[in-house]
């Protein structure tokens, strides 16, 4: 029989995160917030939820003493789940916060659309293009998937992009690497795609 | 491709759905999270919940019809009525909403848009415009439910809470509200023009036809409609079936 496996949602103070663990309890789980470095050494998978500013987010993190932790966590290849600022933080720098340094795990910057691209920020439901990885096992061809955003990461290492989105061009909508993975887009918002997401990220961990 | 959403509306007073919802067998049609999972179920792309509560005690019910519903349903949720300071905005933000609408508000204290967009981000908060053409090419804003007129212009108004930092307009026609007969068109297409955030359309759908021609010709970016799905005429998935079938880009 498998062990229920401990999810930490990181509760850096920048508002709800009720969606993301009701959605998570929905998949299968049973996360717990997680707000010190103590609670976060007895995960097995963390997911880091996005709200607010990437400077915002990242003074936060440092602040509760996580943001060194997260860094060990992603390095020692340990389960992770990113979303919308979970997954931009994963890179150097941000247009956003300029001055304010990412977590750096990958190479690459963190952009904003420009108007040609069209309504900014990019939201509703756009459809992903080119998904692979363990994130859309059994799912159709170019799902949709729910975005809320004005920033988007261009990873230097191409090979680490799940899925691609048109919105003025194709922009890296989601990356896997091992046992990391990140969305741009919001599963915990998406319906019956996100969660079939979710319940992929979940079997990924046994 | 980004598709044009479709988001019904339920107008909520003391945590109760005020035009019944009569689509589908709901054991209790007057309930919020009910209608809310129901219009989950059929692929509703987004959901808005209108408090008109008039009661401060109404205001607390309805605190927990967002959290009983963002438990259940894993759709964006907005929520407008009576917001009016930067706490109420982060009530229901905490209470699990992901926008905040505002109206009055914004109209009697800009600085709040600012202030609002500063803490919470621009997606989150959406400003409410109820307009009334006032001329050819111009429509004046109203506030208290288009009973009170103001000095402002529909256009410039939507352009400077894009500016303050809104992240979205919810565009009333208070011409077309209720008639059934269509949006107002040419309303939705300069406000659309003028601004680089979305604007999602309210206010006189009675077809499915009149979905198609505001997202089309009135430019705009989402729909918001309450009657044509509360009272079972078409459902959703309906109406998304007809915009695909007009080259409208939908989730189907």
């Amino acid at each position: 029989m498998e062990t229920q496996k401990k999810i930490g949602v990181i509760d850096y103070g920048s508002g709800n995160l009720r969606s993301v663990t009701k959605s998570l309890e929905a998949a299968g789980s049973s996360p717990d917030l997680v707000t010190t470095v103590a609670q976060l050494e007895a995960c097995d998978a963390i997911v880091v939820p996005g709200q607010g500013a990437f400077g915002d987010c990242a003074k936060n993190l440092s602040a509760s003493g996580m943001w060194d932790a997260i860094i060990e966590w992603i390095k020692a290849g340990r389960p992770y789940l990113g979303i919308c600022l979970g997954y931009q933080l994963l890179f150097e720098t941000s247009e956003e916060s300029p001055g304010t340094k990412g977590l750096g795990i990958f190479p690459g910057k963190v952009v904003r659309f420009t108007p040609d691209a069209g309504k900014i920020p990019h939201m509703g439901w756009n459809q992903l293009k080119d998904t692979t990885g363990p994130l859309f096992t059994g799912m159709d061809a170019d799902p949709f998937f729910y975005f809320v955003h004005s920033y988007y990461p261009i990873p230097d290492d191409a090979s680490l992009v799940s899925a691609y989105c048109e919105y003025g061009g194709r922009f890296a909508a989601s990356i896997s690497s091992g046992a990391i993975h990140a969305t741009q887009f919001h599963p915990e918002k998406s319906q019956a795609s996100g969660q079939a997401l979710l319940k992929n990220f979940l079997k990924s961990l046994n | 491709m980004l598709a044009k959403r479709i988001i019904p509306c339920l107008d909520v007073t003391d945590g109760r759905v005020v035009k019944g919802t009569k689509f589908l067998e709901l054991r209790d049609a007057g309930d919020p999270v009910e209608c809310a999972r129901a219009y989950d179920s059929q692929g509703a792309d987004e959901l808005v919940f209108l408090d008109i509560t008039a009661s401060s005690d109404g205001r607390a019910t309805m605190v927990d019809v967002v959290s009983r519903t963002a438990e259940q349903c894993f759709m964006p949720l907005t929520v407008g009525g009576g917001i009016r300071t930067v706490e109420d905005v982060r009530t229901m933000l905490m209470a699990g909403a992901d926008k905040v609408s505002m109206n009055t508000a914004a109209i009697h204290n800009p600085q709040l848009v600012a202030d609002a967009a500063n803490y919470f981000g621009s997606q989150a908060i959406v400003v409410a415009i109820d307009a009334k053409q006032d001329g050819p090419g111009k429509w004046r804003v109203y506030t208290h439910g288009g009973r009170r007129p103001t000095e402002l212009d529909a256009v410039e108004w939507a352009a400077e809470v894009a500016r303050l930092g809104a992240g979205e307009i919810l565009l009333t026609s208070m011409d077309a509200d209720g008639t059934c007969d269509g949006y107002d068109i040419g309303l939705n297409a300069a406000v659309s023009e003028r601004v680089s955030i979305p604007v999602i359309a309210s206010g006189g759908a009675g077809t499915l036809d009149h979905l198609t021609e505001v997202l089309d010709k009135g430019r705009a970016d989402a729909v918001l409609a309450a009657s044509i799905f509360h009272f079972g005429k078409y459902t959703i998935h309906q109406a998304k079936e007809h915009l695909a079938s007009h080259g409208v880009p939908v989730r189907l």
